[in-house]
């Protein structure tokens, strides 16, 4: 259970480089980036437990996060919520929602591309309801009043969102270092690598699906309640839309699913692309994002087991 | 003078267009081309260039850039020794995250002030973000009035918010409808099921019945939609005197289309910020499902000369003449206006120069700017209506370029 | 208005009519599906490409969209075989994920191309039959939606036909079943599944000649139809055609009715509503677990 010197070495560093990181970048453009690169890495790490380590792959992803989202504004602004408060029943419904999803799609023993379209429909309900739904803003999306202040969760020096993405994403990496190391996590790999063989030997594979992406919907709502506090706005496309779904498995399978890291180097790496593509070719709209395509594809083609793949080639 | 369908550039129209430059500069005796090389003036725009609304961030662009290569042409502004306005566009792609980023980036690369917008979400959280950094902000056509309402410092508005249009509208409304005889009592609403067609349909529903209008139905529809038979069949079933549509243009085109091809028997159309029916394309391309279509919208006073100029430049340009073009082009000659008065690129002064303008020089039926805690107060829609070939406003009646043809004429 | 059986009958026959669109689509994503096993996420741009196709032909060349159909499937057929032989093959390895990234990245690459070289207006064309109607006794139905109904039952047959009684057929459902056995006797996988792909590229191709006279084309077009299409080949059981076609004829007819009840916002959720039924009762779909 002891981290190797290497490996201990390599956290020290990072944890360096992330603390210090608002010390040196001074501009609110480059610290608004690299909170949204944490963000995206937070979603991903959330999608890269239930994906990367227990092979159920997920395209409704957007569920989760947009239940974290809608549930702490509604709370806030309906129901005259603590902004923290919110975000704690927030969590727990996603976790909820995961839980359902899970016991109604595992139940039926839905694997593969199958169980990835049924959370896709699930998402698509949820925007469907949404975007009807007084409560929840119906078309309007909801709104939550500017009010700094800790005690809001919300600051006007965005350093402050910087850290507190940051604390989330180590929690949450935590989380997941422990899972891999726990009984639970060699459970989950179990299940991911050869479903039958692990039901063979005894582990209840439903019950260890369920708890997966219980705890994964809890992070991916976590992610919600940053985006909803951070911009101060979420709307039926934002939450639930497919873009976010995408958002979540991209930076984990370009960084490396089932990977601790691979999420965090993948919305890394997914930024850097984006920003270099938008400042080689942004004036033309859609060159960049034509680049930022093809150099996807030419990532997939060189390192088909993500930019961790590097690393563990070395090995 | 009804504003024409521009059509395909003929060939003098370029030559009298670089003709017009050269004058332009020959009577400005090109004092700015001898001094050193003037600096510039960024204006950040935040405009939706990829993604859903890719058409309208390329429409917003556009306006804006003929204002600026206008105002360029004839010297910059003058105050800063002729500086020259560089537009650095920010493509929101659609999402408000991206839009957030781009402010901060533009905000960060010096520009003295930001344009832009176009879909309430967007122009929500871009504002809030470029408040954030003390960058004044002009909305271009988002229409939730959170935008100002919220109070943010330096965000602004030029063009009307939903209570302005809406209540505009119904005044029109009634006022055509009283002037026929009052043939219309019943009204269905068709909008889209986002921020600007749900809020439009809200208002609408709750107003009309004060103004002696039955409201039968109001249908949402998701943008996109793939299929309007439905919604024509209902609207034949209900047989409304009105329908009220509010939504984006490829829905819109397709709901007139369908309106049309069900023959639903109608008395008129009218829509509130319609998307399609102030759209030169959808009128040729359509023009039998556009017939007599009213548009409550956001839309240029064609009485004025500087309008006049603006539509043939348009033309030269071969860029269709939509609201966000409109509305882009004025709000940027009004911040053009706001620097030169300011006489500085300070951010705040900027600011201060917008919030006390009096700008008149503009080609929107507003009279001159005043804002109120960001609004323009003297904002207002115009009533138009597709008569044949052309766009007729038709309301406010001192802007009028023709007469409501209202109900349509039974062939 | 709902006690009304004209009405009721003309909103079942519309919901059919859009409904073949759906099937349409679905039916070359089913094939995809049901041959590699992959979830094809460049499909709705692979229709938004071929409705330019079909746009261009038109407005450049006066050729007729049921008429481009002869040069456009044909056409698409062999993009679609090399894209999957030479681009999406080589790249995922053959790994689901993968094969997901890399998909999602071609989808990317064709929007952005279209947004670049075609900008981001809406195009429609103006065919003289679109305003033609067919009085079918409850409600008259413009031609070209008949004309699509028509072609997705017909199209159904064709692809029912060249599965069970052609070598290729037999071949394409071997692949299917087991890769390997395929392989053993002599059947070159990789060319199986980038026929297979070319076809389901060939069927968009079709769903966009019929789809434009009604509709229109921008560099998102795809995605109105993209989410339904998923939904229609889960429904009908992942890979079958006859659960694709009927699946798309039965989503629209549902989409119909929820748009009816429940409005066109709301409605959207009734197709939803019976995809998570299904996936209740009836998890493989309505012919799940057969390959052809």
């Amino acid at each position: 259970m002891r981290l190797r010197s290497g490996q201990a070495g390599a956290l020290f560093v990072l944890a360096a480089f992330f603390l210090l990181l608002p010390q040196f970048v001074t501009s609110s453009y480059w610290l608004g980036l690299w909170t949204l690169t944490l963000f995206y890495a937070l979603l991903g790490q959330s999608w890269n437990l239930l994906g990367g380590y227990g092979g159920q792959v997920s395209f409704g992803h957007a569920v989760f996060f947009g239940t974290g989202a809608y549930v702490s504004a509604v709370l806030q602004v309906k129901f005259g919520f603590n902004a923290w408060a919110g975000a704690a029943v927030a969590v727990a419904a996603g976790g909820l929602v995961g839980a359902f999803l899970g016991a109604v799609s595992f139940r039926y023993g839905l694997r593969g591309s199958y169980f990835a379209l049924v959370t896709l429909a699930f998402a698509e309900v949820f925007r469907v309801l949404v975007n009807s739904w007084e409560l929840t803003g119906s078309g309007f999306g909801m709104l939550i009043p500017l009010r700094p202040g800790a005690a809001h969760l919300q600051f006007t020096d965005r350093t402050w969102f910087y850290y507190l993405i940051l604390a989330l994403l180590a929690a949450a990496c935590a989380l997941v270092w422990w899972i891999e190391r726990s009984r639970f996590g060699a459970y989950l790999v179990a299940v991911r690598e050869n479903e039958d063989a692990a039901q063979a030997l005894g582990i209840d594979c439903f019950r260890v699906k369920v708890v997966a992406i219980t705890l994964s919907g809890a992070l991916a709502s976590v992610a919600g309640v940053f985006y909803v506090q951070y911009f101060l706005f979420v709307d039926s496309h934002i939450g639930y839309g497919p873009a976010m779904s995408v958002n979540a498995l991209l930076a984990p399978l370009i960084g490396g699913a089932g990977t601790l890291f691979g999420p965090l180097i993948g919305a890394v790496a997914l930024g850097a692309l984006s920003e270099l593509t938008t400042l080689a070719l942004g004036k033309t709209p859609g060159v960049n994002l034509l680049a930022f395509g093809v150099l996807l594809l030419v990532i997939l083609r060189f390192l088909p087991n993500g930019l961790m793949g590097l690393f563990r080639g070395r090995a | 003078m009804a504003v024409r369908a521009p059509r395909r550039i003929a060939r003098t129209s370029r030559r009298n267009f670089i003709a017009a430059g050269a004058a332009a500069a020959a009577a400005l005796g090109m004092p700015a081309l001898l001094r050193a090389q003037p600096k510039t003036v960024k204006i950040g725009l935040i405009h939706p260039m990829t993604g859903m609304f890719a058409y309208n961030g390329a429409q917003a662009f556009a306006g804006a850039k003929l204002a600026a290569d206008e105002i360029n042409e004839r010297g910059g502004i003058r105050s800063l020794g002729g500086a020259k306005i560089e537009l650095v566009v920010g493509d929101s792609q659609s999402k408000p995250e991206a839009a957030v980023a781009e402010v901060d980036k533009l905000s960060e690369a010096g520009v003295a002030c930001f344009l832009g917008g176009y879909a309430s979400g967007i122009g929500l959280t871009a504002s809030q973000a470029a408040a954030r950094q003390g960058v004044p902000f002009m909305s271009d056509t988002p229409v939730s009035d959170q935008i100002t309402g919220r109070g943010l410092p330096g965000v602004f508005r030029f063009g009307p918010g939903f209570a302005t249009i809406t209540t505009a509208a119904l005044d029109a409304l009634v006022a055509i409808n009283d002037a026929a005889g009052k043939p219309a009592k019943t009204v269905i609403l068709v909008h889209e099921d986002g921020a600007f067609g749900s809020g439009m349909a809200k208002f609408l529903a709750a107003e009309l019945p004060k103004r002696g209008f039955q409201v039968l139905d109001s249908i949402a529809h998701p943008t996109p939609t793939r299929d309007f038979t439905n919604i024509g069949l209902r609207l034949r079933a209900a047989r409304p005197d009105i329908v009220m549509p509010s939504s984006y243009l490829n829905e819109y085109t397709l709901l007139a289309r369908s309106i049309h091809q069900h023959r639903v028997p109608v008395k008129g159309i009218f829509s509130v910020i319609g998307g399609g029916a102030s759209n030169f394309k959808f009128i040729r391309e359509y023009n039998a499902a556009a017939q007599y279509i009213m548009d409550c919208n956001h839309w240029i006073d064609p009485n004025k000369p500087r309008s006049k100029r603006f539509v043939k430049a348009l033309e030269e340009r071969k860029v269709d003449l939509t609201y966000e073009v409109m509305l882009n082009y004025a709000c940027m000659l009004l911040i053009a206006d706001a620097i030169e008065r300011a006489g500085s690129t300070d951010r705040a002064k900027i600011s201060a120069a917008i919030a006390s303008s009096t700008f008149e020089d503009h080609i929107m039926p507003y009279g001159p700017t005043k804002f109120v805690g960001g609004q323009n107060q003297g904002a207002q829609p115009a009533t138009t209506q597709v008569q044949k070939m052309d766009i007729e406003v038709i309301w406010p009646q001192q802007f009028a370029t023709a007469k409501a043809i209202f109900p349509i004429p039974q062939a | 208005m709902l006690a009304d059986p004209v009405f009721l009958l003309a909103v079942a026959f519309n919901g059919l009519t859009v409904g073949a669109i759906y099937a349409l689509v679905a039916l070359g994503l089913a094939l995809i599906y049901g041959v590699l096993h992959i979830i094809n996420f460049a499909h709705g741009s692979l229709l938004m490409l071929a409705l330019y196709a079909a746009f261009f032909l038109f407005t450049l060349g006066g050729v007729d969209p049921y008429v481009a159909v002869l040069a456009l499937a044909p056409g698409f057929f062999v993009f679609g075989y090399l894209l999957q032989r030479f681009v999406i093959a080589p790249i995922s390895f053959g790994r689901d994920t993968n094969v997901l990234l890399v998909t999602l990245g071609l989808s990317i690459i064709f929007d952005n191309l279209a947004l670049y070289l075609w900008t981001s207006t809406t195009r429609t064309i103006n065919v003289p039959y679109a305003q033609t109607y067919v009085d079918i006794g409850v409600t008259a139905v413009a031609l070209p939606r008949l004309v699509a109904l028509g072609a997705a039952l017909l199209v159904g047959v064709a692809f029912w036909l060249l599965m069970t009684r052609t070598d290729l057929g037999k071949a394409i459902r071997a692949v299917a079943r087991e890769r390997q056995g395929a392989r053993i006797v002599g059947i070159s996988v990789e060319h199986i599944f980038a026929v297979s792909f070319g076809l389901g590229t060939a069927v968009v191709a079709l769903a966009a000649c019929l789809l434009l006279p009604t509709f229109y084309v921008t560099p998102t077009v795809g995605y109105a139809f993209v989410l339904i299409a998923f939904t229609t080949v889960v429904l009908g059981g992942m890979g079958s055609f006859i659960g694709a076609l009927l699946g798309g004829l039965l989503l629209g007819v549902v989409e119909a009715f929820s748009g009816v009840l429940l409005g066109e916002s709301l409605g959207q959720i009734g197709i939803f509503l019976i995809f998570i039924l299904v996936l209740l009762f009836r998890p493989t779909g309505f012919f799940g677990q057969r390959v052809a």
